[in-house]
């Protein structure tokens, strides 16, 4: 009875997204505004409860591990722990799609709540816009995707027990990337009551600012966090594959994070209305374009799902009516709204325009370089990937200006400002990267990774770039603004980042030598002490285990190394080992043993590589901070407003 | 704003989407050439997983008669998913070997009561050793062999009703 409850709330959730929908959509006649405008918040707060409901139903299958459903028989299993099953609730295509909506519902009832000082109107059709998109795809659910399924005869035993994939990290790893690409579905809702309205002005930024702020801030954890997961679970020692559902997550988080800035822009100066407009809507679209790319399984990538061309139609479909839908509005409507106010250069408006052409053309390098193998099978029938090595080459210099660029429209004023406001931050920021560059340049790091080196340099000068604005403030450090503190974090994370990435290519040590048990060797300033070798067995396996002690100023640790030989069929597997300190990551592979009796050990010292993890979380936390900046600035305006009653009431 | 500017994202998009639908129309063959094809059967001998039914060995497949090699386990949701098209193939006179994996023999008759026996032999791998030296690296799958035991055609998953006219396809043409 818990399925069929579950597909009767998403058939009632959908009703009501229909119905929302539609009233939504008649508030564009002036008469029918006030009738209207009550009804389509109610009806956005019962969907999402309906969608809720739904996905809680489905949530319980998974904990009671219920095999006569056929979602669970394959992904769930009694023998793991709760977490685990949860997560395999939305582990799976049709979990995943059923969270994805019941985002989108819930996003909309929060904007239905706690919108309260948006133009009624702009709400309106922003909430009938939302439970549009929220209609398209509970049909696919029901249609194609139902995860309600029964199984007859029930399986006897669940499938799903991969452990690679039973972490924590990537338990909520998805949940988290959804918060973020169905987040911006509200700024693409407001776009499109934007344009049917023919308003795009500050109080239209206003309202949608917060949405994408708290999108971006999701997107920004996602991101880092399966990027680590990556590294220390497959153990490849790589961050980022440029893998088309890596690509999918990035190009969501790009135009964000330009929107975002854009909107700022919008709500302070009036300006760059039809920018915004096109960014609002763009965002979104690289989130649905992103699902659509997993989802269809048309793209080969490390991320698995079930191909099935039928679904992939589907969702194709629902992208053509959304996003062409919303683009042909843009083209129509556009010409009725105000460009806004216009800037000068210099001013932070100029800077930040500028910041935001960059963005888009990585945006549109990333997505050229994910859809080209596409394009080409279909021209020359041949397979082809588009490996790193292209976007690391396009990329690497324009990220590197952006970088620079990014701190400086920090430093200037709004609406005008003069060049001598950036001649002293240039001047000390120059003074660091010289003599980082000399330096770099006198250890011969110039000739060996010149691209690595100047992204060294760069990093610490826009670091120092990033926190200067807190001395323009000429306050005490904790009496400025959180949402000066959140700029300056989320700049400085992103330089952070890039200091992580430019030092394991610049100082990370490699050791390739061969010892005997008892020996040692030298790792850039690790001892590595070579103790002994023991044997090992388990089920199918036989394995000869080290022991390997590495020390450094006082530190000593062991790590074990293993060297796995499977008997049936025979392959030899290594098994490495890692250490994390707070100064980088040690990584160690035992070898074979060659006749004399000595052992082949590999290994790698990757200094500051957790830099790179740590810049995309503190960017995060600066994302957090600007928006408990406005959360406070919110309440106060509450106090204030409320003080003039008690006034009049003391008078009275 | 110059008038065909905006309408230049629109453009954009609907290159994409042509892209993208003619991407789905050219569905991927999702029959990968197995590596294992033209590789003759590793030796095995493995015993009899049902006291009443003969185990699997190399020898039986090489007796001039092609045969289908079924892996698969009771413990294994797709496996009972694939009963259904085995079962067709038996009726259409098709011998089916089967290698259960891990499984014990109480599990094994009462999934074989459950969901049919399209069986003539099957033999028990207890610790995948077999499984492994084939080739397979999970269950369910199929492989078709010829009269002198070498592989010809692989099938990774469960065998569905729409995969059925491809896998007769290849049998007749290894039985001609």
């Amino acid at each position: 009875m818990i399925a069929e409850s579950g597909l009767i709330f998403l058939w009632l959730a959908a009703m009501m997204a229909l119905l929302q929908s539609l009233f939504g959509i008649s508030v564009l006649n002036n008469r029918l505004e006030n009738l209207f405008s009550g009804a389509v918040k109610i009806t956005a707060i019962i969907q999402a409860a309906l969608a809720l409901a739904a996905f809680a139903m489905l949530l319980w299958l998974f904990m009671r591990v219920d095999l006569s459903v056929m979602l669970v028989a394959e992904n769930d299993h009694w023998a793991k722990p709760m977490l685990y099953r949860l997560a395999a609730s939305w582990g799976n295509h049709e979990g995943s799609m059923l969270l994805w909506v019941t985002i989108l519902s819930f996003c909309g009832a929060l904007l239905a709540l706690f919108s309260g000082k948006s133009d009624q109107k702009l709400l309106s059709l922003a909430l009938g816009s939302q439970a549009f998109l929220a209609l398209g795809f509970f049909a696919f659910l029901l249609f194609v995707s139902n995860p309600f399924t029964r199984l007859n005869p029930p399986a006897s035993e669940g499938l799903g027990l991969n452990p690679l994939l039973q972490d924590p990290g990537l338990a909520f790893h998805p949940p988290t990337l959804y918060l973020g690409y169905v987040g911006l579905s509200v700024a693409f809702s407001f776009a499109v009551a934007a344009l049917l309205t023919g308003k795009a002005d500050r109080d239209f930024a206003k309202s949608m600012r917060v949405w994408v702020l708290g999108a971006w801030v999701f997107l920004t954890i996602g991101i880092t966090a399966g990027s680590y997961w990556a590294y220390y679970e497959l153990g490849w020692g790589g961050f980022w594959f440029w893998d088309p559902v890596e690509n999918a997550a990035l190009m969501p988080w790009l135009a964000a994070t330009a929107l975002f800035h854009s909107v700022s822009v919008l709500a302070k100066r009036d300006a760059l209305r039809v920018w915004t407009l096109v960014l609002a809507v763009t965002a979104f679209s690289m989130s649905m374009i992103g699902t659509f790319l997993v989802r269809s399984g048309i793209l080969v990538s490390v991320h698995a799902f079930a191909v099935d061309p039928w679904r992939g139609s589907f969702i194709l479909g629902l992208l053509g009516l959304y996003i062409g839908g919303a683009l042909a509005l843009f083209a129509l409507k556009i010409g009725k709204i105000h460009q806004g106010n216009h800037f000068v250069l210099p001013s932070r408006e100029a800077g930040l325009v500028l910041n935001n052409l960059f963005l888009g053309v990585i945006l549109a390098i990333v997505l050229i370089g994910t859809l080209y193998p596409l394009l080409a099978e279909l021209i020359s029938g041949e397979k082809l990937s588009v490996g790193a090595p292209y976007f690391n080459l396009i990329i690497t210099p324009l990220a590197l200006l952006l970088c620079v660029l990014m701190p400086l429209g920090a430093l200037l004023r709004w609406k005008q400002d003069n060049w001598m406001t950036l001649k002293w931050p240039i001047q000390i920021s120059a003074y660091f990267f010289i003599i980082i560059e000399y330096a770099l340049y006198l250890k011969g790091k110039w000739a060996t990774a010149p691209m690595a080196s100047l992204a060294f340099g760069v990093a610490v000068a826009v670091a120092v770039l990033c926190i200067w604005p807190l001395f323009l403030q000429k306050k005490k450090l904790w009496r400025i603004r959180l949402n000066v503190w959140g700029m300056v974090l989320a700049h400085l994370g992103i330089a952070v980042t890039l200091c992580g990435i430019a030092s394991t290519e610049l100082f990370s040590k490699e050791l390739l030598t061969a010892l005997k048990p008892g020996q040692q060797a030298n790792m850039g300033s690790w001892r590595v002490h070579f103790d002994r070798v023991m044997p090992d067995m388990g089920s199918d396996w036989t394995a000869i285990v080290s022991d390997i002690r590495v020390e450094r100023w006082g530190h000593s640790f062991t790590l074990h190394p293993a060297l796995r030989h499977f008997t049936n069929p025979v392959t030899d597997t290594s098994e490495t080992a890692l250490k994390t300190t707070e100064a980088g990551q040690l990584y160690l592979v035992l070898g074979q043993q060659a006749d004399d009796g000595r052992w082949q050990i590999r290994g790698w010292w990757k200094p500051l590589v957790t830099f790179i993890w740590g810049g995309g979380f503190l960017t995060a936390f600066g994302g957090i901070l600007i928006l408990l900046d406005r959360l406070w600035e919110h309440l106060q305006k509450r106090r204030r407003k409320s003080r003039p009653d008690e006034r009049q009431r003391l008078f009275l | 704003m110059k008038p065909w500017l905006k309408w230049l994202p629109l453009v954009a998009f609907a290159l994409c989407f042509v892209l993208f639908r003619l991407a789905l129309s050219h569905p991927e063959n999702p029959v990968v050439p197995s590596k294992q094809i033209g590789k003759p059967l590793p030796e095995f001998h493995l015993p009899a997983a049902l006291p009443d039914m003969a185990g699997v060995e190399t020898r039986q497949m090489k007796d001039g008669k092609p045969h289908f090699l079924n892996i698969f386990a009771s413990w294994c949701v797709p496996c009972a998913q694939e009963s259904g098209a085995l079962m067709a193939m038996h009726d259409a006179g098709i011998p089916i070997m089967a290698i259960a994996i891990r499984d014990k023999p109480a599990d094994i008759t009462r999934f074989l009561n459950r969901y049919g026996n399209p069986y003539q032999a099957i033999g028990v791998d207890q610790g995948s050793q077999v499984q492994l030296a084939i080739g397979s690296s999970g269950v369910p799958e199929s492989f078709l062999i010829d009269g002198q035991g070498v592989i010809r055609y692989q099938h990774i998953g469960a065998v569905t009703e729409s995969d059925l006219p491809q896998l007769m396809t290849i049998w007749r043409q290894i039985t001609a």
